[in-house]
């Protein structure tokens, strides 16, 4: 019997971490996908009715506003994240004295809570008191800064606090993989007289490929996920101008009292999120099973 | 890589030179400024009068220093019906923090002390599951999670959201560890099971003993997350358990009274606290959980 235990004992201690992620993780998948096909609204219903909650979806308004954001949202930030981010990278890696201190400063935002920088970029958009009225007040009274409130624009604004929280993070991504491109390569480079643009364009970022691919996964997903941000930022707002699937996603589950549609976007989110890391992971666990 | 340094060609000048440096610095200046600037902005306001909030300039010093609006917001500013600030939901958030981080942590370990080195039939697939689970969007679990916390009787308290932080941070935690563990010979452990040690022997005297930096990655890297979670937070507290992040939210979203901005950037700041000072007390530690989590994620 001990003798047993003993032999079993790892796969013991792993069983319920196995079991809790079985039911917590999967287990509840199953369920939303489950309920995603039923009429359920107050009250989850568990008669499979077919695929009406995903037609109700795609033909709501207010869905397509958050899919066209999440599209705005999701392509601006990620390519300008890794723009400003490779950027920040080749600047800081030119033997500058102070490079801790910079790092620290460009990659702190990171530290807090999407609540919290919403909460700053809020006040720093606010148009009356804010940046609008701090250039206004120094004499530029046709100045107009007013995404915030615009229905039009202020998405962008939720792009703007999202590089402010995020771009240092890539940066140090991007650091750590310069840092890690063979320094042979570059010096015979450097001796045939490839002048340094070159070096970058031809050499360094192309060996930086797996790196791109990782700052892309990152930020994709953060992009998916983004809920808070907007919630402190705009709320949703104006009206419903802001709103991205996760938003959509509460506001159906928590306040509209609709399971059904709550279910249903919530798949939809998972499938996305599906798409760009399944093939990431795979090709990431794939040469460890040998190992 | 440190000797790829953006110089001009042989024979430029000294002065071509020194132009290149100045640019250089001024444009990583531009971007601490701009980095600095919403923090900037939120310390000067919450030492403002709200008079001179609304006659003087963003970025301008305070002209009178005053923490009547920290004050208020540590324990009087509205959320909601409550006035008593973000003093008790900073509390909560502790609450819900260290029994999260540590549980977590602990359990974190001893699984990737399993997937390392006790290889077993289907161990990898096990890790590959718990892996995906750091993946999925939340929003997926909440309707489920709701109901299954009624059922258990912990809808909306604090043990509520402890569990729920605990179940999907395993993932994380299980993936620092195993990664950590995987670069100790495996013939380590054979030895000592040799020599008559068993499963928690060898992971308390040869395993604990050497995982100190990862165990402080994976604090941090729990703490950051949880403390700054707000979607399970604002889907299942209620009334008085609820985390910092959600009652700096309905502070600020609080459409009752005069808006008090010097005491939301106040509070902002509190909530903000606590995962700063870890940032730069461990920065070190924190830039390595994000990679780590992030990269070989």
């Amino acid at each position: 019997m001990t003798k047993w235990l003993e032999d079993h004992l790892p796969k013991l201690m792993l069983a319920p971490s196995f079991v809790a992620v079985l039911v917590f993780v999967y287990g509840f998948i199953a369920w939303t996908a489950w309920v995603s096909l039923t009429r359920s609204r107050l009250l989850p219903k568990y008669e499979i009715e077919g695929l009406i909650q995903y037609e109700r979806l795609f033909a709501s308004p207010r869905w397509d506003t958050a899919l066209n954001n999440l599209y705005i949202f999701g392509t601006l930030f990620i390519v300008i994240a890794m723009a400003l981010g490779l950027l920040m990278a080749i600047l800081l890696d030119q033997n500058i004295r102070t490079e801790g201190a910079i790092r620290t400063i460009y990659l702190y935002p990171m530290a807090l809570s999407m609540i919290v920088t919403g909460t700053a970029w809020k006040w720093i958009l606010n148009p009356g008191l804010g940046l609008e009225a701090m250039v206004k007040g120094w004499g530029f009274e046709r100045f107009s800064f007013d995404w915030i409130v615009d229905p039009d624009m202020a998405i962008y604004t939720v792009v703007i606090a999202a590089l402010w929280q995020s771009s240092g993070f890539v940066m140090a991504l991007f650091l750590a993989g310069l840092r890690s491109v063979d320094g042979e390569i570059i010096k015979a480079a450097q001796v045939d007289g490839i002048p340094t643009w070159r070096i970058y364009t031809a050499i360094i970022i192309p060996s930086m490929a797996p790196i791109f691919l990782s700052a892309f996964i990152v930020l994709a997903h953060l992009a998916i996920k983004s809920f808070d941000l907007v919630i402190a930022l705009t709320g949703g707002g104006p009206g419903f101008a802001t709103d991205l699937p996760a938003t959509y996603m509460y506001a159906m589950a928590f306040s509209r009292g609709d399971i059904g549609q709550a279910a249903s976007s919530a798949m939809v989110m998972m499938a996305v999120v599906f798409a760009i890391v399944v093939p990431y992971l795979y090709s990431e666990l794939r040469p460890q099973k040998d190992g | 890589m440190a000797d790829l340094v953006i110089s001009p060609a042989r024979g430029q000048s000294q002065a071509v030179r020194l132009l290149l440096r100045w640019s250089l610095y001024a444009a990583l200046g531009f971007f601490v400024v701009i980095y600095l600037m919403p923090l900037f902005v939120m310390v000067t306001t919450s030492l403002k009068s709200l008079e001179e909030i609304r006659t003087g300039d963003l970025v301008a010093l305070p002209r009178e220093v005053t923490f009547d609006a920290w004050l208020t917001a540590w324990s009087g500013a509205c959320t909601g019906i409550k006035c008593e600030g973000v003093q008790p939901y900073f509390w909560n958030s502790v609450l819900i923090a260290v029994p999260g981080v540590a549980i977590s942590t602990l359990i974190g370990a001893i699984n990737g002390y399993v997937v390392a080195q006790w290889r077993f039939r289907g161990a990898n697939i096990i890790f590959a599951l718990m892996l995906f689970g750091c993946f999925i969007p939340f929003q997926v679990v909440l309707l489920p999670m709701a109901r299954v916390l009624g059922i258990m009787g912990i809808a909306g308290t604090i043990q509520g959201l402890i569990f729920v932080h605990v179940v999907y941070g395993l993932g994380f935690t299980t993936l620092f560890f195993r990664n950590y563990y995987v670069t100790i010979p495996v013939e380590l452990t054979k030895a000592a099971k040799v020599d008559g040690a068993g499963f928690f022997r060898i992971f308390w005297s040869i395993f604990l003993p050497l995982s100190l930096p990862i165990i402080v990655v994976t604090v941090i890297w729990q703490f950051t997350q949880i403390w700054n979670d707000f979607l399970f937070g604002v889907s299942f507290s209620q009334a008085g358990t609820q985390p910092v992040t959600v009652a700096l939210n309905n502070i600020v979203n609080s459409t009752t009274g005069v808006k008090e901005y010097n005491v939301d950037m106040a509070a902002a700041i509190i909530a903000a606290f606590p995962t700063l000072l870890v940032y730069v007390v461990a920065g070190k530690y924190f830039i390595r959980g994000l990679t780590a989590g992030s990269v070989k994620g």
